[in-house]
């Protein structure tokens, strides 16, 4: 079983801001989850490696061309703060 | 016989003869969606004013006796985690709730290239994550057959568009089973293509190793048409398959004669509700009367896909979620301290809890300490899976197999219980992990349910699931039922 420490800092690496409530809530149910996760171990994988993904590819090059982009003022258009061309936040040091 | 119900193929012979209009076709999906969005509520998003002008430039080139692609005018409606320029996209989350994507997905780009007509953005699970569209943001949708049941998901306003005749076709994106579920729980035709075989530039990304675009249809045909207008190598995704593409209409041969296919003994037994077997053993009699050859099998470390997944996914899934902080786009909390209390309330308020349950499994499974035992254990037990599969793959052309272990459940059944939730994906989700297109197709009912088979195959042989699956519709008449609306 989790500790709810344990799924404070979990909480805190995903930024995450839990109400007492949830906490307790996903201790249970990450528990069980996880629990159920260690059917995993059944299983010996010592010589097994492991696949990240299925496709064959390796590294995927292009030139190193210039490109087109977005105009700033498409890409700020969704910012929930600006200033001038800038994302505005808050103060960070 | 009415506009709403009819495929791809029969409406674009309309258009040609000028039948019907392509103007006159949108309105007909419109005054349709209208009816029927009180009870469904398959869209988040209508597109109106944009499909009106998109069928009148149609009409522009009928008119001027153009040629025609085989989909142009045809309505189609797209999941709204694909991003549409101009129109608000969401992934029914409220983190994205004014988003207004400033590009295309590659998909959309293409679709709109074929000159289809986008009715809407579909309802989904938030972020793709769930098996019912409960998970949404916004409100829930509802299944045609029984509107006290689900959809399935995450697909879910995608299937049911195609499913109630709201859209010809639609775009769904299956992680774990998000465009098969649905179709079968909604009685229409889904696939997964290949991984790499569509383009996921411009998908919002849940988990990346997993995620593919694919169509949902009336039937075969469209599906391979539609297979069609999106496959293709794109230079903006670096998971993109380089090749291997195929016209796939020219798959659709009634012939089943001589094709080998195994059935998993892991998909036949307990755990699959006993009319869904009743449903899948009927649709192997009669492929095998057809000329089929089709033997029993076995996937030995399938059981473990499960667990196998809720590592893997919630692990990509908490990194590709780490992007939704409130400072370039979508919801930012009101009055924030410091950025790092701008970040957790923003994500806070902004994600439902399953998006946050999975957030916090994925980054407890990629935490230090962790790690190895979570996450690297379960990339090996992948590999096991797709072995399986590999060697399966030796003696069948392709496998079959339930698409889900029973039909479509009642609203709020699985809500509180996420690991049940999770395990109705077990006959969905190892074929992601193996990467191998997928495709469920109508097979039966079960109390007036829809039931649908599903056909897995080799990477990049969408060809070969394609002809046993058009033969199988050629001689069934599963997908001609239409709900009871």
């Amino acid at each position: 079983m989790l500790t709810i420490s344990e799924v404070e800092h979990v909480a805190l690496l995903g930024r995450l801001e839990l109400t007492g409530e949830e906490k307790k809530l996903y201790q249970e149910q990450l528990s069980a989850i996880l629990e159920y996760a260690k059917k995993l171990d059944d299983l010996d994988t010592g010589d097994v490696l492991p696949t990240a993904h299925v496709l064959p590819l390796k590294n995927v090059f292009r030139q190193d061309e210039a490109g087109s982009h977005l105009e700033s003022e498409r890409v700020l258009a969704n910012a929930p703060e600006r200033d001038g061309n800038f994302f505005k936040v808050p103060k960070i040091v | 016989m009415e506009l709403h119900y009819m495929t791809a193929r029969a409406l674009h012979g309309m258009l040609k003869n000028k039948e019907v209009s392509a103007e006159e076709l949108c309105r007909a999906y419109f005054s349709r969606i209208e009816n029927l969005e009180e009870k469904l509520k398959s869209f988040i998003t209508l597109t109106k004013t944009q499909a009106l002008e998109q069928a009148r430039r149609v009409d522009a080139k009928i008119k001027q006796g153009q040629e025609i692609g085989p989909l142009a005018g045809i309505p189609v409606a797209v999941k709204d985690n694909m991003c549409t320029e101009g129109v608000r996209t969401t992934c029914s989350s409220k983190i994205l709730y004014n988003f207004v994507p400033p590009y295309s997905a590659t998909v959309v780009e293409k679709i709109q290239g074929a000159d289809m007509v986008i009715v809407g953005k579909t309802n989904m699970d938030e972020f793709a994550m769930g098996s019912s569209t409960e998970n949404s943001g916004f409100f829930n949708t509802s299944n045609p057959w029984d509107t006290g049941r689900v959809p399935g998901g995450s697909s879910g306003g995608s299937a049911v568009s195609v499913g109630a005749g709201e859209a010809v076709v639609a775009l769904g994106s299956d992680t774990g089973g998000s465009i098969r579920q649905p179709a079968s729980f909604c009685g229409v035709v889904g696939m997964k293509p290949t991984y790499g075989a569509v383009s996921r530039y411009g998908l919002v990304a849940f988990a990346s190793s997993l995620d593919q675009i694919g169509p949902l249809a009336r039937d075969v045909t469209d599906c391979a048409s539609l297979l069609n207008v999106i496959t293709g190598h794109d230079p903006r995704d670096s998971t993109s398959a380089p090749g291997g593409y195929r016209d796939y209409t020219s798959f659709l041969v009634d012939d089943v004669r001589g094709i080998k296919i195994g059935v998993p003994r892991e998909y036949t037994g307990g755990g699959i509700d006993a009319g869904v077997r009743q449903v899948i053993a009927q649709a192997v009699q009669k492929l095998s009367s057809l000329g089929a050859e089709i033997e029993e099998t076995s996937l030995p470390h399938v059981e473990y896909a499960v667990p196998c997944y809720y590592i893997i996914a919630p692990a990509e899934a908490s990194s590709n979620l780490a992007r939704y902080d409130g400072v370039r786009y979508g919801y930012r909390v009101e009055a924030p301290g410091d950025v790092v209390d701008m970040f957790k309330r923003t994500r806070s308020l902004g994600f439902g809890s399953e998006v946050k349950r999975r957030i916090m499994l994925g980054t407890y499974a990629l935490s230090s300490g962790y790690y190895d035992a979570y996450y690297l254990k379960a990339l090996k037990v992948r590999t096991l899976i797709k072995q399986d599969f590999d060697r399966a793959f030796e003696k069948f052309d392709l496998l079959l197999a339930p698409t889900s272990p029973a039909p479509a459940f009642r609203k709020g059944e699985n809500i509180n219980d996420p690991l049940q939730m999770y395990l109705s994906d077990i006959t969905t989700i190892p074929v992601n992990l193996a990467g191998l297109p997928g495709i469920s197709v109508p097979a039966g009912f079960v109390d007036g349910l829809p039931v649908g088979m599903q056909l897995i195959g080799k990477p990049f042989d969408e060809g070969t699931l394609l002809k046993v699956a058009y033969s199988f519709e050629q001689n069934t008449d599963h997908h001609k039922q239409t709900p009871p609306l």
